[in-house]
């Protein structure tokens, strides 16, 4: 069933689902419901990576190398593990700037420069090229080989074929016309092509799926597993080499490191992975997923490599057939007819999605930073004039597809068949390394100049040529032989495959070791040697503080001059067309919270900006520049300026966060100073408390004085035993007040620290002994019962005599006062406690309530409402005991329930010893 | 330190771990005649160091979440 017709039936119709995805894909989008935003997607467009070279060479490779073409995998792995920070850069600078691709990127970077731009274009287009005509080679063989089924011949034992006859030359018109109608349907300001990636993505799978079946095929059904392989290949005397011990390798760990190197310069800067890795992305958080899930596709896709590798040499011994082809003619010899076609399509997938994504990018790039940049200088064109340029745009994007493509054929038909199909990706692969000091350098060192990265890459871009581009063209018969045996007008120093008497080294480790000690020597060393402009200072530090936090304005800080807003709409339009043109300034609008064009939008930095940043992704940054320039009158800043503006951000960002620091102290002062109001609120209250119920408390005996005495003095006829009874309660009360006075000073002296203490060793047994005597006479006439439980002997305290005297008459007294009389019962118990010796004095009055008992040590303060309840006491008798229990270093306090008496106990130290330390 | 640079910080150094173990010498030291479950011990520890890499890295990105 594999006639010729099948398969290219097959083949369109697998172009037209593809198309019919990407169309799919382009509707939703236009809809709004994206079907690619998703970071499944993202991992299976970045798989882009693996293209024919993957499908087919890699095995190529293992069959003369062995492991030799797992390094190519391996660096993306370890490379995407530093994406998350360098990619993270990458985005956030490419979605601020509207990058549109890695020429765009690198221009902008340095000043906006359309000269970087260009010379970046140029490498690329150049560098590319043979990696383009490596994919036309794949597919133009799978074709021939597939088309002699059931035999097997090599395509080039088929003999030259006349140019209109080269399957090679068709493939690459067809891809071409494809590309077209992929890319360039329309022109998008983003340069998202939603339909393309999702054609990618579904690329990947077909590829992924196809190299994997026929990788279980050849082990597991050809082969006895892998096991079997290696065993039967260790046997076989010619491949016994590539697997014990491994000689390929084992020489050559360097050009191991430095394949690796190349492959993490790979993933980021060929251009293809630049447009899906950054262009087209659609959410930075993608990212999380596909730094895992791009490796696991990359370790599955060369999982069966080797088991193929191996498989074919020993299915075709002698080398009569092609390692590269052995994933095809492996089915083929087997007779799988449906294996072969799917691998077939496999290939053309691999093949394709690589071609689509590169020719796009290149052909953006070479639109936007080549031929752009040239015809708007020429003045004589009067593109300026012209109103629109989208057709124009899309004519040189067009162009530029077909001519990438036919200048891959033409390198395809001049210097294809002298290499395998991996040393022509290598090549490919040291060309766009080129771009890796210039592109990192450019976003962690602000340091470089446009000076530096132009003088870099050249020199860089100069080696390859010279080291690898002329050896593969003179290979090919095209130059004259003796260059690479002599070196140029005989110098054998400069021979090109061993510069400078370098040997030992293969020819991708060599030139990759001359090209990046010229690359990165000349883009630092001329960085060094002279200093940035304005506009370079100011891009460098958009680009690599792009993470910080950026003060408000971002790019549009840095311009000063005049614009009119219908000159720039009209610019706008004549490169987006009029209605994205008008979309766009109603997005800038509503941004702004104007209705335009009702209200009319100000010409001011950020409009200039916005409107330089809308071009830019259309037509790149470097072009941009140049158009908004011819439209608006600039005053250029010079590179002092730019430098203090850039000195006045960091230090605006420096005071905020001072500012910051400040506004959180003063909010603590601001705390402890609203506190410490409360607490002299409280006091201040306390106080006027305080100064009525002194007020008060003195008012009451007095008024009972004034009254007796006024009786005795208005009626001295009174009887003498009435005249003794009055006499006695003025006396009474008298003693009272001066109680009363005596106790407010005492608090006051204790409380102000202006005692005097009269210190002694004590005894509270006695202490205790001689209070009850002293108050015996006040318990009886309430009838209260009072007991004492005092040990025979207690450690004696360090106190004041009298002062313990007081502490106790008071709680006694206070007893006394709080039962009932005649039921009353009061305990006062004495007790060792540790360290401590302790007086309790319980008991059975109606208790005190749990949120009062801390109040009632308070001045003035009773339990009870002390404004309708009769006042029975001073309240400082608490209050002063409290004070001389802790100046000897003691504690006092109640334990009580409402309804169940109450317990007031103090405890003091035994030793003087202890007092001091507790007091110290 | 936040998630995002704790996250960040740990990808660099799997990556460091990566140039170590795919490079001379640690390379060398399984380039050596034999075989694991019937693949040559290089063939073996090659993709099994790969495997773990990227174990490691869906580990570190994925985890509490």
């Amino acid at each position: 069933m594999l006639q010729g017709w099948i398969i290219v039936c097959t083949s369109f119709a697998y172009l037209g689902l593809l198309f019919a995805i990407a169309y799919y894909a382009d509707k939703r989008a236009d809809a709004g419901r994206s079907v690619i935003a998703s970071p499944y997607i993202y991992s299976l467009s970045l798989a882009v990576y693996a293209t024919a070279w993957t499908f087919y060479g890699s095995v190529g490779r293992a069959a003369s190398d062995g492991i030799g073409f797992l390094p190519i995998y391996i660096g993306p792995t370890l490379m995407i593990a530093l994406w998350w920070v360098v990619m993270r850069k990458i985005l956030r600078i490419s979605k601020q700037n509207r990058i549109t691709s890695l020429a765009d990127f690198i221009a902008s970077r340095y000043g906006k420069s359309a000269l970087l731009g260009g010379a970046v274009t140029v490498i690329a287009v150049i560098g590319i090229v043979p990696y383009i005509s490596l994919q036309l080679k794949a597919v133009s063989n799978g074709f021939l080989i597939v088309m002699q089924y059931p035999e097997i011949v090599m395509p080039a034992k088929l003999g030259a074929v006349p140019v209109a006859q080269d399957t090679a030359l068709w493939v690459a018109l067809i891809l071409a016309l494809f590309t077209i109608a992929f890319g360039t349907r329309h022109l998008d300001a983003a340069e998202h092509h939603e339909g393309m990636v999702a054609a990618i993505a579904f690329e990947s799978l077909v590829k992924l799926l196809a190299f994997l079946a026929v990788g279980i095929y050849v082990t597991f059904v050809v082969y006895d597993g892998l096991g079997d392989v290696f065993a039967r290949a260790a046997a076989n005397r010619e491949l016994a080499p590539l697997l014990t011990p491994l000689e390929g390798l084992a020489g050559n760990y360097a050009s191991w490191a430095w394949l690796t190197i190349l492959s993490m310069a790979a993933i980021m800067f060929l251009p293809r992975q630049f447009q899906v890795a950054v262009i087209e992305n659609k959410d930075e958080r993608h990212l999380n997923k596909a730094i895992w899930l791009f490796p696991v596709y990359m370790l599955a896709i060369n999982l069966f490599v080797l088991p193929i590798a191996f498989g074919g040499r020993l299915h075709f011994p002698g080398g009569s057939v092609d390692a590269d082809t052995f994933v095809l003619t492996i089915p083929m010899a087997e007779k799988q007819e449906l294996l072969a076609l799917l691998v077939f399509i496999g290939g053309l997938s691999a093949a394709t999605g690589m071609v689509i994504v590169e020719t796009i990018a290149l052909s953006t790039m070479v639109c936007n930073d080549l031929v752009m940049p040239v015809l708007l200088r020429l003045r004589s064109l009067r593109l300026n004039e012209r109103p629109d340029l989208t057709g124009l745009l899309l004519g040189i994007r067009r162009g530029a597809i077909v001519f990438v493509l036919l200048l891959g054929y033409l390198y395809f038909r001049v210097a294809g068949e002298a290499y395998a199909l991996v040393s022509i990706g290598l090549i490919s692969f040291a060309a766009v390394a080129q771009f890796a000091p210039a592109a990192l350098g450019g976003i962690f060192w602000k340091g470089g100049t446009r000076r530096g990265a132009l003088a870099g890459l050249c020199a860089g871009f100069a080696v390859w040529v010279y080291t690898l581009l002329l050896p593969a063209l003179e290979r090919s018969g095209w130059l004259p032989i003796g260059l690479l045996e002599q070196g140029p007008w005989g110098i054998e120093l400069l021979r090109p495959l061993e510069l400078f008497g370098l040997k030992g080294l293969d020819q991708i480790t060599h030139a990759m070791v001359w090209s990046m000690i010229a690359n990165v020597g000349a883009y630092v060393g001329v960085s060094l040697a002279g200093s940035p402009s304005a506009e370079e200072t100011r891009q460098a530090s958009l680009f690599v503080d792009v993470l910080r936090t950026q003060p408000a304005g971002g790019g549009a800080r840095f311009w000063r001059g005049t614009a009119s807003v219908p000159e720039l709409q009209s610019l706008l339009a004549r490169f987006l067309g009029s209605e994205s043109a008008e979309e766009a300034f109603h997005a800038y609008a509503r941004a702004k919270g104007l209705r335009w064009p009702g209200e009319a939008l100000v010409a001011d930095a950020e409009f200039v900006h916005y409107v330089e940043t809308q071009l830019a992704g259309a037509i790149g940054a470097a072009s941009a520049r140049i158009m908004v320039a011819s439209v608006v009158k600039e005053e250029a800043l010079t590179l002092g300026e730019v430098r203090a503006m850039l000195d006045e951000a960091s230090q605006v960002i420096a005071y905020s966060h001072k500012l910051e620091q400040k506004s959180q102290e003063l909010e603590r002062a601001t705390n402890e100073l609203r506190a410490a109001n409360a607490r002299l609120t409280e006091l201040d209250r306390l106080k006027d408390e305080f100064v009525s119920t002194v007020s008060h408390e003195l008012r009451t005996p007095l008024t009972s004085i004034r009254a007796f005495s006024e009786i005795l003095h208005d009626h001295p006829d009174l009887p003498r035993s009435e005249r003794e009874r009055f006499l006695g309660i003025v006396i009474k009360e008298t003693e009272r007040l001066t109680r009363l006075i005596h106790q407010v000073l005492d608090a006051s002296r204790l409380d102000s620290g202006r005692t005097e203490w009269h210190e002694s060793l004590v005894d509270l047994r006695g202490v205790i002994e001689d209070t009850v005597a002293a108050t015996e006479q006040l318990f009886r006439e309430r009838h209260v019962r009072l007991e004492t439980k005092l040990p025979e002997r207690v450690p004696k305290v360090v106190a004041d005599l009298d002062r313990m005297m007081q502490v106790v008459v008071n709680l006694l007294s206070n007893a006394v006062k709080f039962v009932e009389a005649g039921r009353g019962r009061v305990e006062i118990g004495l007790a060792e406690e540790g360290e401590f010796v302790r007086v309790d004095v319980r008991d059975n009055g109606q208790g005190i309530k749990e949120e009062d008992q801390e109040i009632i040590f308070d001045k003035f303060r009773q339990a009870g409402d002390t404004l309708t309840g009769k006042p029975q006491g001073s309240g400082l008798g608490l209050h002063i005991s409290r004070r001389i229990v802790e100046h000897f270093g003691g504690r006092m306090w109640v334990s009580s329930r409402p309804g169940e008496g109450a317990c007031f106990s103090f405890t003091l130290p035994k030793s003087r010893e202890f007092a001091v330390a507790r007091a110290a | 330190m936040s998630e995002f640079e704790g996250n960040g910080q740990r990808l660099i150094a799997l990556c460091l771990l990566g140039c170590v173990l795919f490079n001379y010498p640690v390379l060398a030291l399984f380039n050596v005649p034999g075989t694991v479950l019937g693949i040559p011990v290089l063939y073996a520890y090659l993709f099994g160091a790969w495997a773990a890499l990227v174990a490691l890295m869906a580990w570190i990105v994925e985890r509490r979440r």
